[in-house]
């Protein structure tokens, strides 16, 4: 029990938070706070989600007619390679962890920073030389028209700006080592006193699994584009096959990284589910063991699975069977996953605000994203859908329906805390509804043109298709007006917002037992360690409008735990 | 430091962050800190060995494809020279060990003598490598695309080069090394005048390192002209057991090779337009890399093989693979060595103590590693039979 002035310098709104505690650009610049690099990468992802989506909404544009000369087809390609390039190695590796999770991370722990705070600046900084490289492909005036994948030997006999975008692919893969390295030490070493691994919140298992991959596939990645470097500058012959090279031995080598890097994509976002979910039923997490050993069982498995990018590539029959298998294996934790989130939120007491609206959103578009990704996996099947549109709207179903759909469901949970202020939840909702609507005109519409044949990377096509592609163009705007309407949602609430308590929506992981902004360190005292799932352990302060954790209210007031505790 | 950390509410909990010297603010004790930075280094050094395995990899599978390119190239390797930097390294190791060792006890000036040979050994190593490399260069050993073997070495063509009896090659490679050791003594010089004595001292040993560069090519040189004859032999005798080889390699280079190089786009077009060598190579390529070991082995290389160029072309291979290894790996010598430079700078400035040694440790591991990582490349590339 605390008396009502403690309580209220531990969770009312503060003077100094770490928002206001040092002013100047160099404040930021130079700053070693976790969740001033996280809202400084924040920033940055959304710049390139912009830029990448203004891309896309150009190849969008240009497809709307099957005849179209709006882009020249050089030009086209160009488009889609820089789309998807930004997109994958700018947006949306770095998007959950370093941005949300680099904020939230150590709050979850209870720790004051990360465990490598000039690490975690160095990844921030790197990310935009990375960054800068790749757009250096479109500075230099070359562009870049290998697709994001670098496939050789096209890369390799292209003069495009391959050489540009392949080492800020590089550099953006360390930044992303620096990531999570960095959080791996500090799940491990950081963890607040008497908080074993059971006691973690979701989302710290999903992004200790994500860090796990960021560790141990990137640095193949770099070794990779290190070679092809050198392939295209001193042509030494590993892949290409002019010089009695491999070029198949490229594809091994990219998607060895490349799907591990699937799953660093997908499982930040499944933690963010899963807290959402939980919070927003107001109910403990259903199966929180099957959760977090799944992560594992995803980010271990999806080490296996890489030759199911290359079942048509020239790989022998037996190896092919046995990526088909071990891919259909990695459907089984995300099932699992799944199934889960649905008995968390049978008979909770669920809030259907912006956070959960997309939510709800992530687990029925990832749903259809992960099950079409069945059909791939299978072989006969993949024969036939293999480069077509059918794989293009799999994967904007898991990365965009799933990684960018929980981004948003997660900024918009953590969004009062950053800021102290809350977002107009009507208006969010709207913008929700736009970015699941538009997403779906958009996306369904290519399963159906691509399981009849339409191929991917084209920039024309047969006037059979023109219908569904117009679906998708349109729905390619929905989609952006409503993404558009999120961010005006949370620049506004950031600066103009209503102000708000410490832990408006009853959550119990630690990171709600400080004020709203947090401290610069924080916690201004330790946090009292809960049950991140045990919502009645936390009780209403009248006085402050809040929820603060049982221990520290006033002992007259509270009202006595419906359920017991159990751990 | 940060400038965050500054702030005015810092003073307010004080009490709750009283830290030691070398305890960064967010960590609740050394214990704590120095657990993360060890776990953080482990790590570290498995993204280090994932990052060479690519070439591992690549290394096995052009090894298990063409075994016998490998047999043939390595003769192109000194192996005294490969095993001189091997004891080096494997020393450097030790004193690097010792090195951790006063650091843990407080030691610090032992501790930088220490480093400061371990600095040493990494640059000689780098001197003998030199050596190695522009030998290499000399004879025309390169990656993949511009390997042409000649046995003639060109005669040295720079000034130093021809008084001192020493390729070109070595002369550039020794450039860069010979302004930083200018520059460390001229720079060590003035410290001593305006009195900065502590960053003499650091600039001086700096020279020192810098000298171990050039103590690694004396030595290198005098090895290579000892073991002349043995490996002059061992080439010779690669010319009379596969003539056809050679015959071959200098053929490839100079029709083959320059065209490949010189015009891409050419190349495919002429493809496209069915020119008959380029068809040949291409389909024989296929079939050679789908070919079972045995059948590129080197019976079929002397009866039926139809076309020699692609042994040749292999060979480069290797040498890619060499290049790309060795290379990476002296990439990383060289970080050590600045790693190492931070870390005597602070050992002359005494921040070692029985309770905060940890750099040192991490540096070391590190070291050990890149030492290790060289233990497995030089069997593989130099001794392979
Ligand atoms: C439920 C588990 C999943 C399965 C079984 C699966 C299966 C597959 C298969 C077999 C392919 C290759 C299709 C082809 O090229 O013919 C593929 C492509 C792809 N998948 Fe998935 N996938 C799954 C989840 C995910 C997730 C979670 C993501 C990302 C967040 C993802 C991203 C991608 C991408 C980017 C590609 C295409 C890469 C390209 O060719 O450019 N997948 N998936
Ligand atoms: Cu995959």
């Amino acid at each position: 029990m605390v008396d009502a002035n403690t309580r209220q310098k531990l969770f009312g709104t503060p003077e100094t938070n770490f928002l206001n505690c040092s002013k100047g650009w160099k404040s930021w610049a130079f700053t070693l706070d976790h969740k001033r690099i996280g809202i400084m990468y924040l920033i940055g992802v959304t710049v390139a989600l912009f830029l990448a989506g203004i891309f896309a909404l150009v190849l969008r544009s240009h497809l709307f007619t099957f005849d179209s000369t709006m882009l020249s087809d050089d030009m086209y390609n160009q488009m889609f390679t820089l789309h998807g390039a930004v997109m994958v190695f700018s947006f949306i590796i770095p998007s959950i962890p370093a941005a949300l999770g680099n904020i939230v991370l150590p709050m979850m722990l209870g720790a004051k920073d990360v465990a490598f705070p000039r690490m975690n600046l160095a990844s921030f900084y790197l990310w935009i030389i990375g960054t800068g490289c790749l757009l250096g492909a479109i500075l230099s005036g070359k562009g870049l028209d290998t697709g994001w994948t670098f496939y050789t030997p096209y890369s390799i006999d292209t003069n495009t700006g391959v050489i540009y975008a392949t080492f800020g692919a590089f550099i953006l893969g360390f930044s992303s080592i620096f990531t999570g390295l960095n959080f791996l030490v500090t799940v491990n070493t950081m963890r607040a006193k008497d908080q074993g691994w059971f006691k973690l919140p979701l989302f710290v298992w999903s992004l200790y699994a994500t860090a796990i991959i960021q560790v141990l596939a990137t640095p193949v990645l770099g070794i990779t584009l290190l070679m092809l470097i050198a392939e295209k500058t001193l042509h030494i012959g590993i892949f290409d096959p002019k010089y009695g090279g491999d070029p198949v031995l490229f594809q091994h080598f990219f998607w060895f990284y490349s799907h591990p890097a699937v799953y660093i994509m997908i499982l930040p976002a499944m933690g963010v589910i899963s807290e959402l979910i939980s919070v927003y039923s107001q109910k403990r997490i259903f199966g929180y063991s099957f959760i977090a050993f799944s992560s594992v069982a995803i980010a271990l498995l999806g080490f296996l699975v890489w030759g199911h990018h290359m079942f048509t590539s020239g790989q022998s029959l037996v190896v092919t069977l046995i990526f088909s298998a071990i891919t259909f294996t990695v459907a089984i934790p995300s099932a699992v996953k799944v199934f889960n989130w649905l008995a968390t939120l049978y008979k909770g007491s669920i809030l259907l605000n912006t956070p959960m609206c997309y939510a709800l959103s992530f687990i029925f578009l990832f749903g259809i994203g992960g099950l079409t990704g069945l059909f791939l996996g299978a072989l006969s099947t993949d024969i036939h859908l293999h480069d077509t549109y059918f794989v293009v709207a799999h994967f904007h179903f898991v990365m965009v329906g799933g990684t960018l759909t929980a981004l948003l469901g997660g900024v918009f949970h953590w969004w009062p805390k950053i800021w102290g202020r809350m977002y107009n939840d009507f208006l969010g909702r709207v913008g929700c509804f736009l970015v699941f609507s538009g997403f779906n005109l958009t996306f369904f519409p290519q399963f159906v043109m691509g399981s009849r044949g339409m191929p991917r990377r084209y920039a024309s096509y047969d006037p059979e298709f023109q219908a569904f592609h117009q679906l998708s163009t349109v729905g390619a705007f929905v989609l952006g007006i409503g993404i558009l309407l999120s961010f005006v949602v949370l620049v506004y609430a950031a600066f103009r917002g209503p102000r708000c308590s410490s832990n408006p929506f009853r959550a119990a992981s630690l990171e709600w037992q400080s004020s709203s902004p947090p401290d610069f360190h924080n916690f201004i005292q330790t946090p009292v360690l809960t049950d991140p799932y045990d919502f009645e352990s936390q009780v209403y302060d009248e006085e402050l409008d809040t929820y603060i954790p049982r221990e520290f209210a006033n002992p007259d007031k509270v009202a006595p735990r419906k359920e017991p505790v159990h751990h | 430091m940060a400038v965050a950390d500054s702030h005015d509410t810092h003073d307010d909990h004080h009490d709750l962050y009283d830290h030691g010297e070398f305890i960064a603010h967010h960590f609740d004790s050394a214990e704590q800190q120095f657990d993360s930075g060890k776990l953080g280094i482990w790590l570290f050094l498995v993204t280090e060995i994932l990052f060479f395995s690519g070439l591992f990899v690549a290394y096995t599978l052009y090894r298990t494809n063409h075994p016998e390119v490998f047999e043939q190239a390595h003769v192109f390797l000194n192996k005294y020279l490969g095993g001189l930097n091997t004891i080096v390294l494997l020393f450097s190791s030790l004193t690097m060990a010792l090195g951790v060792r006063s650091a843990q006890l407080g030691r610090n000036k032992n501790c930088s003598v220490y480093i400061l040979i371990t600095m040493v050994c990494a640059t000689m190593f780098l001197g003998v490598k030199a050596v190695e490399y522009s030998h290499k260069w000399d004879m025309g050993i390169l990656v993949r695309s511009s390997f042409d073997l000649t046995y003639t070495h060109p005669t040295p063509t720079t000034e130093i080069g021809k008084s001192l009896h020493i390729s070109d090659y070595l002369v550039y490679l020794c450039i860069v090394p010979a302004l930083l050791f200018a520059g460390f003594v001229v720079a060590s010089a003035i410290s001593k005048l305006i009195n900065k004595n502590m960053l003499a001292k650091f600039l001086m040993a700096m020279a020192i390192t810098v000298s171990g560069y050039f103590l690694g090519v004396c030595i290198g040189i005098i090895f290579m002209s000892a073991t002349d004859a043995e490996t002059g032999s061992s080439h010779a005798s690669v010319i009379a057991e596969q003539p056809l080889m050679l015959l071959a390699s200098t053929q490839d280079d100079h029709s083959d090779g320059d065209h490949d190089e010189a015009d891409h786009d050419k190349a495919d077009h002429d493809k496209a337009a069915g020119d008959p060598s380029h068809d040949g190579e291409h389909s024989d390529n296929e079939e050679h890399f789908g070919a079972h070991p045995a059948d590129g082995g080197e019976a079929s290389f002397d009866d039926h093989h139809p076309d020699p160029s692609t042994l040749d072309r292999d060979i480069g291979i290797f040498f890619s693979i060499y290049y790309c290894m060795t290379g990476l790996h002296a990439i990383h010598i060289i970080g050590g060595i600045i790693a190492l430079g931070w870390l005597y700078w602070r050992s002359l400035l005494g921040h070692w103590r029985t309770d905060y040694f940890g750099p040192v440790d991490y540096v070391g591991l590190y070291w050990h590693l890149v030492d290790l990582i060289w233990i497995y490349l030089f069997p593989l590339l130099y001794l392979i039979d």
